[in-house]
Order: structure tokens, then sequence, then C-alpha cells
């Protein structure tokens, strides 16, 4: 698992290294001033801060071998991660709407790609943690079910990690 | 090795719930400083404040939640690696674009 995530960080590192190069490219274009909403991306970054905290009490309750919490905290960090998701929708239809289109500049393209991107990883963490929460509840899991429930929150709290660098340097530090 | 030393060391292991809630607040707070510099004019300090800001959350998330503080210092030389690695290209990226272009 510690090998997957170094790669992943090759592949955001890249991404994140186009957004930084292209982000000043948008001549007669919306730009990041124009249309970034840094009070909800500001609660999305939250409710993402949020569900790693519901998914180490997850962890914990894996441990302790307390079945019931064990679900409960999957079950919190799936809704939470869906907010997230629901809420980047939300914020892509908004900028599209305003005219800031996937081929509308350089900016759009590498921004939309490297939001796109950590979207789908959250959403792929929504689908890991449910269908945990269904094989934990019929009793399927196959080996140490703390440890199952570890590697995927490790999955989950790369998600997080990966945000925390993207709230900063794409929608805080001014371009 | 006595019973309380003994519980001691299984809960360094294993931090508890209520560490972890410390944790999430100390970092719900700092994204709070972080938005903050939306509305508040920190001159010259903003840049350098939020990227000391972003990289404390990182690590705390990565060794507090992800216990990579406990765990076998060959998987965090796995994920250091491929950390080095991704901002050894955002460098080079850079310095291609930026000061060897043209």
């Amino acid at each position: 698992m510690w090998m997957f995530l170094g790669s992943e960080c090759l592949l955001f590192g890249g991404l994140i290294s186009t957004y930084m190069l292209y982000r000043g490219r948008h001549q007669g274009n919306p730009g990041p001033a124009q249309v970034f909403d840094i009070p909800l991306t500001s609660v999305s970054s939250f409710v993402l801060l949020m569900s790693s905290l519901t998914m180490v009490l997850a962890v914990n309750a894996a441990k302790e071998n307390d079945v019931r919490n064990t679900k409960l905290w999957l079950t919190a960090t799936a809704l939470l991660g869906s907010l997230f998701v629901g809420g980047q929708v939300y914020e892509f239809t908004v900028f599209y709407k305003e005219g800031l289109g996937f081929t509308t500049s350089l900016f759009s393209s590498s921004f939309f790609t490297l939001t796109g991107f950590h979207g789908v990883h959250v959403s792929v963490g929504v689908m890991m943690l449910l269908a945990l929460v269904a094989i934990i509840s019929r009793d399927r899991v196959t080996g140490d079910r703390a440890e199952v429930v570890e590697m995927v929150g490790l999955y989950w709290h790369f998600v997080d990690v990966v945000w925390v660098v993207i709230f900063t340097l794409v929608y805080l530090i001014p371009a | 090795m006595s019973e309380h030393a003994e519980h001691a060391e299984a809960e360094h292991d294993h931090p508890t719930n209520r560490y972890f809630i410390y944790t999430a607040a100390v970092l719900a707070f700092f994204t709070a400083l972080e938005t903050s510099t939306y509305w508040i004019d920190f001159g010259s300090f903003a840049t350098p404040l939020l990227l000391i800001l972003m990289s404390m959350k990182f690590f705390a998330i990565l060794l507090i939640f992800m216990h990579l503080k406990y765990d076998s210092k060959l998987f965090g030389a796995m994920f250091y690696i491929g950390l080095g690695l991704a901002v050894g290209v955002y460098i080079a990226a850079l310095c291609t674009f930026q000061f060897f272009a043209g």
C-alpha cells in the first residue's frame, strides 16, 4: 500500500506542477481570482478533514473488534466523502456556467484535470468504504478485519493529504 | 516490565480516540487560520504562512492519522521516495518552463 501511495505522489506531483505552471495562462477568460469561491472550498476542506477523523475512529473500532462502531464510522466517512464530491460537482457546474470549460484556457484544463483526478480518487474511496461496510455486514472479510480497514484508511488519508496541498497551492496562494 | 509500563507502551503504539480528536481539532484550527488569509491581509507573510501551515497539516495527517510515526521505517522510505521524486518532478518542470524556456 505504501509503495502504491508513493507512486500516487508522483501522479499528483505531475498534475500539481502542471497547474502551477499554467495557472496564469487564461488570457481574456475567467482566471482563479474571478471564479474561486474560497468560503465554499474551505467548508469542503473541513468536511474532508473531518472524514479523516471518522476514518481513524473506524480503524480504532476495528482494532477493538467493535463491529457496530466500525460500520458506523466507515459509513460516516463515506457520507462526508460524498458531501465533498457533491461540493466539487456544484463548484464545477458554477464554473461552467461562468464560462470556464475544460478547453477554455490552459488554466482551466490544468485545474479541471488536477481537481477532477482528485475527485475521482475520493469517489473511488467512497465506493471502497461502502463495499467494506457491506463485506463486514455479511461477515465476508478474508484475513484480519482490522488490517483491511486500515488499508482502506491509508488510501483515504492519502486522498485527504493531497487535498491539503491542493487547497493551499491552488486555492489560497494567489496566482 | 510492570503492568503500567506495558499499558503505556500499548497506548503509545495505538493512539487513543481522544488523541485523534485532539489532532483533528488542531488541524481544523490550522484550516481556519489558512482560510483567514482570504479575508485578512497578511501582506508578504501570507505565502510563507500558508506553506508552513500546509506542511504541518500534511505531516500531522501522515504521521498521526496514517500512523507512519509508529510504523516500520521501510514503509516511510517507500512513501518518502515517491514524495521526493514528486517534488523533484515539480522542480524540474519549473526549471524547464520558467528558467530555461527560450
